[in-house]
């Protein structure tokens, strides 16, 4: 298959997001500026200007109207996908890691890194229909996690918020209460800083990838671990094709030690493995740095990569090229 | 765009060209765009000032193809209308943000469809494993994480040597760390299906010759000579020089008297930076044929 390249940040991509209908990609970078694309043909649709640091996260609304961003300059914002307008700023005092839209698109969670003397947080609050009524108020914040928290999902039904993050543990959280319902296994879990977390299409199961170079399949409701898969670099992205039993897990060499290494060694590749064998089914190289976003498309037929090398690759028919397993 | 209001106006900025009346110069031609052809070649004629404030026509062909999978759902075509916005107003013609890549890309697959898989445990392993045993690889009879070739029972008999190298990867296959092992350099002789004619090419030719690339041009023998006589006595030291210009070739070639020294020199000094070029050290083995 022959990817498009697109090439639209200056700097290391950090996270990449589909909307539900698959037809918008849209990406963060460390450039202050997310971007939102034509899926299927690459073009750049617009910008969201008005960030002032680097861009960790972002979310889209389920009817791709609205778009939620966090960031290093201590906000997470609010814009109208259609027109790049900021709607409303979340003002934090760390920077805001990751954001996700509920079910139903009433709340987000938005996790803050324990920067200066704050611990880490995830904060839910409360998405208004008009953004005049926003307010910045939370409806529950959640502490008593070490170290950063690089990911915070919804459970199914809004009920509970999975963290997971720098102290390698996954955490179930009640949204009613606050309290942390389970927690993973230490001896069975990741050994170190979860980077990623995915969620499967049915919300059944969610994927981890931790810098101890494995990805880890867990079960949602009991918090179980499924399968492992072990790969030879730290991983930064996983994904759960939604069409096929396959996961796929990016990663590479830390940025620090690239220029260290050959691009061989290095590699930089998207690692096909099939879900429930956990055997690799292949790779698919193309970049040049260690991979930071990786995310299928909703229908399952392309995926798309974000590396260290500020490329965005939407890699299309991806899926029809490995469906002959 | 209708043709004849295009045709007219071409002919008024030819007269205009030919006069060089100051008067119309600062009006630019409009944007003509033909196409698609059943091509699908669509050609876009732009004028502009450039920087020093001439007139500049700009032709830009591209090829408009239709994607094979195009079944959005209403919402989604609604979007395929929206206007641009942001940055992306202004990027029309020129920007290359978008492209298709040149460089067909294929999923590759870590072994023939197939076949088992022995890799996840040998990939798994050796990672955790120490790195002390990993490393002690014997070089007689292929052992690894036993001992080390000194003290390898079999060192004395000579001719079985050629006899064992090639059998312990099939016969020791449930050796402590079977398969590859990452940082651990396995002579091509040694390795399972060597084939023996490079092996007694190798004897006859040079004893313990390491091949040393990616060399600077400035590189001189005695330089070589410095690197390498650390890890013990060397025999031949040569440096490859182009004939015409006297500088190196980037390659050269470094004989130790002993085995032990050469696979020493190898594994510290591949990889190793020297003059801001990353070497790369290995057996100087014939090319299998």
């Amino acid at each position: 298959m022959r990817p498009i390249l697109m090439k639209g940040h200056e700097r290391p991509l950090t996270f990449l997001r589909y909307n539900r209908d698959g037809d918008l990609l849209f990406s963060c970078a460390k450039d202050h500026t997310p971007n939102v694309w034509f899926a299927d043909n690459g073009d750049r649709l617009g910008t969201y200007r008005g960030h002032n640091g680097a861009v960790w996260t972002c979310d889209v609304s389920r009817d791709s109207t609205r778009l939620i961003t966090g960031s290093a300059d201590q906000t997470a914002k609010l814009w109208d996908v259609q027109t790049g307008q900021e709607l409303f700023t979340f003002r934090f005092d760390a920077p805001a890691r990751s954001v996700e839209f509920s079910i139903g698109d009433g709340l987000a969670v938005i996790t803050t890194d324990n920067f200066m003397d704050n611990v880490p947080t995830a904060q839910v609050k409360r998405i208004t229909e008009d953004p005049d009524d926003q307010s910045e108020e939370s409806l529950l914040v959640i502490t008593g996690i070490k170290g950063r928290i690089n990911r915070a999902v919804w459970g199914p039904l809004n009920r509970t918020i999975i963290t997971a993050g720098e102290d390698a543990t996954v955490r179930i959280w009640d949204t009613e209460t606050g309290k942390c319902l389970k927690e993973s296994d230490k001896e069975q879990g990741h050994q170190k800083a979860i980077s990623s977390l995915s969620k499967s299409a049915d919300w059944s199961h969610f994927l981890t990838g931790s810098l101890d170079k494995t990805a880890k399949l867990w079960d949602t409701r009991t918090m179980t671990l499924i399968k492992t898969y072990v790969t030879e670099r730290p991983v930064n992205a996983v994904d759960i094709s939604p069409l096929l039993d396959h996961v796929v897990i990016g990663g590479g060499q830390d940025a620090m030690n690239v220029t260290m290494t050959d691009r061989r060694a290095g590699k930089f590749e998207a690692k096909f493995f099939h879900k429930i064998l956990q055997e690799e089914i292949g790779g698919v190289k193309g970049h040049f740095g260690p991979i930071n976003a990786l995310v299928f498309n909703p229908d399952g037929r392309s995926f798309s990569s974000g590396g260290e090398d500020g490329y965005k690759t939407v890699f299309s028919e991806a899926a029809s090229s490995i469906i002959v397993v | 765009m209708a043709p004849a209001p295009a045709a007219t106006q071409k002919i008024r900025w030819g007269e205009l060209e030919e006069d060089d009346a100051g008067d119309l110069d600062f009006l630019l031609p409009p944007r003509v765009v033909t196409g698609p052809d059943e091509n699908g070649f669509k050609k876009v004629v732009e004028y502009r000032f450039d920087d020093e404030g001439n007139k500049v026509k700009v032709t830009t062909t591209t090829r408009v193809r239709k994607l094979a999978r195009a079944r959005l759902s209403k919402s989604a075509l609604e979007r395929r209308a929206w206007p641009k916005f942001g940055d992306a107003v202004h990027e029309d013609v020129g920007a290359r943000l978008t492209m298709v890549s040149t460089e067909e890309i294929l999923l590759e697959r870590p072994r023939d469809p197939g076949s088992k898989a022995e890799e996840p445990s040998a990939s798994g392993d050796p990672l955790a494993s120490k790195s002390g045993a990993v490393l002690m690889v014997c070089r007689t009879c292929g052992k690894k994480g036993d001992h080390w070739t000194s003290k390898c029972p079999y060192k004395d008999l000579a001719p079985p040597t050629e006899t064992f190298v090639d059998r312990p990867p099939t016969a020791d296959g449930s050796a402590p760390s079977g398969g590859p092992v990452k940082g651990a350099y396995v002579p091509p002789s040694l390795r399972a299906g060597a084939d023996r004619v490079g092996h007694d090419m190798r004897r006859r030719n040079d004893e313990n010759s390491v091949r040393v690339t990616n060399l600077s041009e400035d590189t001189r023998e005695p330089d070589l000579l410095e690197l390498f006589r650390t890890f013990g006595p060397v025999s031949r030291v040569y440096v490859a020089l182009d004939q015409k210009t006297g500088s190196s070739r980037g390659f050269g070639f470094v004989n130790f008297v002993h085995r032990e020294d050469a696979d020493k020199a190898i594994s510290k000094l591949n990889g190793y930076g020297y003059d801001n070029l990353i070497l790369r050290v290995e057996w100087a083995t014939p090319r299998p044929n």
